[in-house]
């Protein structure tokens, strides 16, 4: 298998006036190309510091990050990025915030962005401005505007956080549609397990002060999955039990 | 999918058209409060309650401005307040919105320009105005710079403020979508700043006028205010405030002005709706 992405020895630390602190010690992750990947693990254990820096957002870390055969030396398209929040512009309209810097003058990018609109069911919202979006039809905008740039590997930083357990349901099954169409590599970051054994080939479970990585545990589950299968909740249980061993985390959980 | 849209369509102009009825209403009882005050000063002045040698009346200041547009002294006082008015807030709002880019923009001019022009900016205006008619005398150039100056810092001030505050956040989604440079100030910095700089277009306006006001009373042989001093001194009272309705009716026009550029530009803002 080709890999799209390789941590080798990844380590961070953030520098203030007096202190530093190890946020990331000594990662090692290879992902491969096409692969649906989780990392789960404590809040503050350094999971977007390790989305940012796979994005080329901070370049200020030991160790190698490899995209696609290249050293990572700063922010590209190739790496689409979904943040939290949504991130949009508030001054675009659905349609324009999902071209950006694209003009839709371009036919071939007017019709892609019409694709895209469609494929995220938010046909008739084109001209609507973000404030007039619900979260959930605005993480949807963001995600059609990180695949318009035909990304290798999307980033996602706990996107669906934010929303209610039903559209949450409704944007992972949209996004594995999206996935299997595709064959983007993904890289989720979640607080959720269930969200990372329903979408994922592998989930890495991370480790906190300093963030490291615990174990990788892949999850052979044929797609679609069903939430209440045997093999599920056996994954899921030891996936807990791995985390179980540090009870002061543990109502970081969502279960 | 689509039923739910147009569904949501018919909701946004229903509530659209609401909104309009409520505004139309709400500028009818607007009116109510000036229509009494006028009758009742036409009346006490036809009257002989309120002394008209000192009060004038609405009917004797319509007479003296439908005179002075006849005689064409209005067109000519008109015409030399507006030249000033405009060409001191091009050049003053002109520099205050390109400094206040380039200090919005870059950290050391901030550190350079920022302190300084903050600490000019709390000298009163009129506090300098003798001072300009010194280096510059009474003439054109004199009013035309200090109205420069009060245009100058609320739109250099709103500038700034907009440029700084632009979302930190957005940033780095111009930097993963490949921004360039100068997509990032057009496309990101410029529209995120644009609702403080309208605001501090507005504010450059309204200073402007003033500082024409100022500038003209002090001193000038022609002009709206100068028209002002003039009729003053003659005891015209209906001419003094046909200049003054002159002056409110200029900031009036040039802020419903500002206002439609907000409405247009801003409409993806939640305040701007209407
Ligand atoms: N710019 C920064 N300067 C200093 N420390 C930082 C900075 N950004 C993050 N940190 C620290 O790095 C650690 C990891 O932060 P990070 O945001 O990556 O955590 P996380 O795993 O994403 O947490 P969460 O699940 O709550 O989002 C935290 O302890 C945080 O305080
Ligand atoms: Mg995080």
């Amino acid at each position: 298998m080709v890999s799209a992405l390789e941590i080798k020895h990844v380590s961070k630390t953030f520098k203030n006036d007096q202190e530093s602190i190890l946020v990331l010690k000594d990662l090692h992750l290879t992902v491969n190309d096409g692969e649906f990947v989780s990392i789960i693990g404590p809040s503050g254990c350094g999971k977007s510091t390790l989305l940012k820096l796979i994005a080329g957002l901070d370049l200020e870390f030991d160790g190698k990050i490899i995209v696609g055969n290249h050293q990572v030396s700063g922010p590209s398209k190739d790496r689409g990025f979904i943040f939290q929040e949504h991130r949009l512009f508030p001054w675009l309209n659905v349609e324009n915030n999902i071209s950006g810097n694209l003009s839709l003058k371009n036919q071939d990018t007017r019709k892609r962005v019409d694709d895209l609109i469609a494929l995220v069911k938010l046909k008739g919202f084109e001209r609507v401005y973000p404030r007039q979006l619900s979260g959930g039809m605005s993480q949807r905008v963001a995600i059609a505007r990180a695949l318009l740039r035909n990304p290798d590997v999307l980033l996602l930083d706990e996107p669906f956080g934010a929303l209610d357990a039903f559209t949450r349901t409704h944007l992972q099954e949209a996004l594995l549609e999206i996935w299997e169409r595709n064959k983007t590599t993904m890289v989720l970051v979640t607080h959720d397990l269930d969200e990372s054994l329903f979408l994922s080939e592998k989930v890495v479970v991370m480790d906190a002060k300093p963030g490291s990585i615990k174990a990788i545990v892949p999850i052979e589950i044929p797609y679609p999955r069903s939430r209440t299968s045997k093999s599920f909740q056996e994954l899921r249980s030891h996936i807990l039990n791995l985390l179980d061993h540090h009870p002061q985390d543990k109502e970081d959980w969502s279960i | 999918m689509s039923a739910q849209t147009i569904a949501q369509n018919e909701q946004l102009v229903m509530s659209e058209r609401k909104k309009q009825a409520k505004i139309a209403k709400s500028a009818l009882r607007g009116t109510f409060l000036p229509l009494v005050v006028l009758i009742a000063w036409q009346a006490l002045g036809s009257a002989g309650i309120l002394p008209v040698q000192l009060f004038s009346s609405p009917s004797l200041i319509a007479t003296a401005f439908i005179d002075l547009v006849k005689s064409g002294e209005m067109a000519g006082h008109l015409q030399i307040s507006l030249t000033r008015a405009l060409l001191g807030f091009a050049l003053g709002g002109f520099l205050g919105l390109l400094i206040g880019i380039i200090v919005g923009m870059q950290k050391k001019s901030e550190e350079y320009l920022n302190p300084s022009i903050q600490m000019l900016r709390t000298v009163p205006l009129l506090a300098i105005t003798p001072l300009f008619i010194m280096w510059f005398g009474f003439g054109e150039l004199s009013k035309v710079l200090l109205i420069a100056l009060g245009a100058f810092f609320p739109l250099y001030l709103q500038t700034f403020l907009g440029l700084r505050n632009v979302d930190k956040k957005l940033y780095d989604v111009a930097r993963i979508l490949e921004y360039s440079r100068l997509e990032k100030i057009t496309k990101l910095m410029i529209p995120a700043a644009l609702p403080n700089i309208l605001l501090g277009i507005r504010l450059a306006l309204s200073s402007a006028w003033m500082c024409l006001v100022v500038a003209e009373l002090l001193g000038a042989d022609r002009g709206v205010g100068f028209m002002i001093q003039d009729a003053r001194s003659f005891m015209q009272t209906d001419i003094v405030f046909v200049g003054i309705i002159i002056f409110a009716l200029a900031g009036k026009i040039s802020d419903s002005f500002v206002r439609f550029l907000e409405n247009h530009l801003l409409k993806w803002q939640d305040s701007f709706k209407a």
